[in-house]
């Protein structure tokens, strides 16, 4: 296990280092130079200049990376070019919403699509197994915003159940904080909640296939028992990397979610930014996202060898 | 020498061109019947068709210039004049619809055929020869790293708004998908006996790779790029919608739908009708994609 948790580090040294690159090339790749956007546009040629070499742009870009990539794992992104704040304070200030929504995007698409899976399952081809594939083919096939809008328009403006958008924190009015958050987190949620679905179902199946489920139906356990106690443990393992891997999407689909519920996270924060060209921010939240990301999901990928031995010793 | 090696290779060649071909015309006329057996996939490839041609006869098909303002009509809800009512500048929101196929479909259809060229190389390559696998997935893994929209707003947040590098950022996105798919074919494909006696006859590492492993993994490649296409297609418009995509002033459905967001509480129409157009193209898509995958692979046909 320990030399499986190893590899597994180790692998991640190139990941991390690609991904740095990644984030470190986007101010380069803006036309002119970031020095022309953090001066202003009726800068001088000098200033210009004088910014150039405070930022240290006059360094070979190797060197260039290495100084950022050493300050970005130490969380260090520089200062946000419009707000003189530092990029980790202003992070930190819009993670909370993030946070929220998406754990409770998580435990959506797990309480929706883990038991409609299991249930497509167990009533393979019946009325209810099509229907909970069709909602989920269609969930798949409704992008996050046009979601969000649809249950706006509903749920907001019609029924006026909801406010339409904001985020209160939930220890300044937990009531409301959760009548904010129930339609932001279940936009998010949904189209997860039906790629679980789905494969639930799919292993389910499978599961329900296998020897010792019938061995287990034979000896006269009740179907109900056999499904809860022998089945599920057995067809839940491979939605455990589904269910690590939708945390990117979710992250993802936060930025869009947010912006539609005009929710002050992290992914507003981007998408505010990229209009004030802020630089610093737009490479920070990005490198964050990614590396949480990616933790994820080492931690997922290590999880499942431990519980799936075969993993483990099956060279992958 | 010389002779005899290339007799035996024109032989071979033949020899495997027609079994190739006895078996594809088997493969096809199964396949065709089991898509021809699958009504959903039929009916999305239908709805699709018609999608293109709107797309391609716009200027015929749609009733009204969709940039043409109006004051006079903002905000009406739908007529027989404009049967999807008109927007907050009184354009007409139907015909806005009709040429928003232009600004998908293109974004949609190109970056998947570019992800395909590219990912399908940077695939063969990293599948094919050892030493420059590691290096090339570590950069896909790095890529797919990133939330696939958050890397696609980074690259339009640094190059600019266009619809050009849309297309940049979303081929980013994609060929990583594409590279893995084609990567783990050929890892599989160069095993097999035949791929062996090429060598061993001395064919060229091109002409295997493209001839005989490429070739042979078109059908999962066919699949996956049916559901790039709409995943394109989603993150096009969601850019749009963000205000990282093409222009503002360019009729698309995302921009369509940024501008009718804030007009939800008096014309639900403006953003709702760009929504179910989007909604429409992506589930035939993925419907479509379903239907192949069937067909092409029956092993992988869900019970």
């Amino acid at each position: 296990m320990a030399t499986y948790i190893l590899q597994r580090v180790i692998l991640l040294i190139p990941v991390m280092l690609v991904v740095g690159i990644v984030v470190f090339m986007l101010v380069h790749l803006v036309p002119g130079n970031p020095a022309a956007v953090l001066v202003g546009e009726n800068a001088t040629a000098e200033q210009i200049d004088a910014a150039k070499e405070k930022m240290g742009l006059n360094d070979p870009l190797p060197v260039q990376f290495f100084r950022w990539f050493g300050d970005a794992i130490r969380l260090d992104f520089g200062d946000s070019y419009f707000s003189n704040q530092s990029v980790t304070t202003t992070l930190s200030q819009r993670k909370e919403p993030t946070i929220f929504l998406t754990a409770y995007a998580l435990i959506i698409e797990v309480m929706i699509g883990v038991p409609a899976g299991v249930i497509a399952a167990v009533k393979r081809n019946s009325i209810i197994d099509r229907t909970l594939m069709i909602i989920s083919i269609s969930g798949a096939a409704i992008p996050t915003f046009f979601m969000g809008i649809l249950l706006i328009l509903i749920f907001a403006v019609r029924l006026k159940w909801v406010p339409s958008g904001g985020f209160v924190s939930i220890s300044e009015d937990p009531a409301r904080h959760f009548k904010m958050m129930v339609l932001p987190a279940f936009t998010l949620g949904f189209a997860s909640a039906g790629l679980l679905a789905r494969l639930v179902r799919s292993s389910m199946l499978d599961v329900l296939n296998e020897d010792y489920v019938r061995t287990a139906m034979a000896k006269g356990l009740r179907f109900r028992t056999v499904v809860n106690k022998h089945a599920l443990r057995n067809a839940l393992i491979p939605a455990i990397t589904v269910i690590g891997f939708s945390i990117g999407g979710l992250l993802g689909g936060a930025v869009v979610t947010e912006t539609v519920f005009t929710i002050p996270g992290m992914g507003r924060l981007v998408v505010g930014s990229i209009a004030r060209r802020d630089y610093p921010v737009i490479q920070g939240a990005i490198m964050l996202i990614a590396s949480i990301y990616v933790l994820v999901n080492l931690f997922v990928d290590i999880l499942y060898a431990y519980i799936d031995p075969r993993i483990r010793y099956g060279g992958g | 020498m010389a002779a005899v090696e290339s007799s035996t290779i024109s032989a071979l060649e033949a020899a495997a061109a027609e079994a190739e071909e006895t078996r594809s015309r088997n493969a096809r006329r199964r396949w065709l019947k089991s898509l021809r057996g699958n009504r959903p996939a039929i009916l999305s490839g239908i709805v699709l068709l018609t999608i293109v041609l709107l797309a391609v006869f716009a200027p015929w098909v749609a009733p009204h210039d969709p940039r043409f303002i109006d004051p006079s009509i903002r905000l009406q809800s739908p007529t027989s004049e404009h049967r999807f009512g008109t927007d907050d500048f009184g354009r007409d929101v139907l015909s806005r619809v009709i040429y928003g196929t232009r600004a998908s479909l293109p974004i949609g259809i190109g970056v998947t055929i570019l992800a395909a060229v590219i990912g399908s190389a940077l695939g063969l390559i990293s599948g094919y020869y050892n030493r420059l696998d590691s290096p090339i997935m570590r950069v896909m893994d790095g890529l797919m790293s990133f939330p696939s929209i958050l890397l696609a707003i980074a690259i339009v947040a640094a190059r600019g708004q266009s619809s050009q590098n849309v297309f940049v950022a979303l081929t980013v996105v994609y060929v990583p998908i594409v590279a893995r798919l084609v990567r783990g074919t050929t890892l599989v494909l160069r095993r097999q006996q035949y791929v062996e006696s090429a060598r061993s006859v001395g064919l060229r590492d091109h002409v295997i790779l493209f001839r005989y492993i490429f070739m042979n993994s078109l059908s999962p490649l066919i699949v996956q790029c049916t559901f790039v296409i709409a995943f394109a297609i989603i993150s096009e418009a969601s850019l749009s919608f963000l205000g990282a995509g093409v222009p503002p002033e360019t009729p698309s459905w995302g921009n369509m739908m940024r501008d009718g967001q804030k007009f939800i509480q008096s014309a639900w129409w403006m953003a709702m009708c760009p929504g179910i157009a989007l909604f429409v193209t992506v589930l035939s898509l993925n419907l479509l994609g379903d239907g192949l995958r069937d067909a092409l692979d029956p092993r992988a046909r869900e019970r």
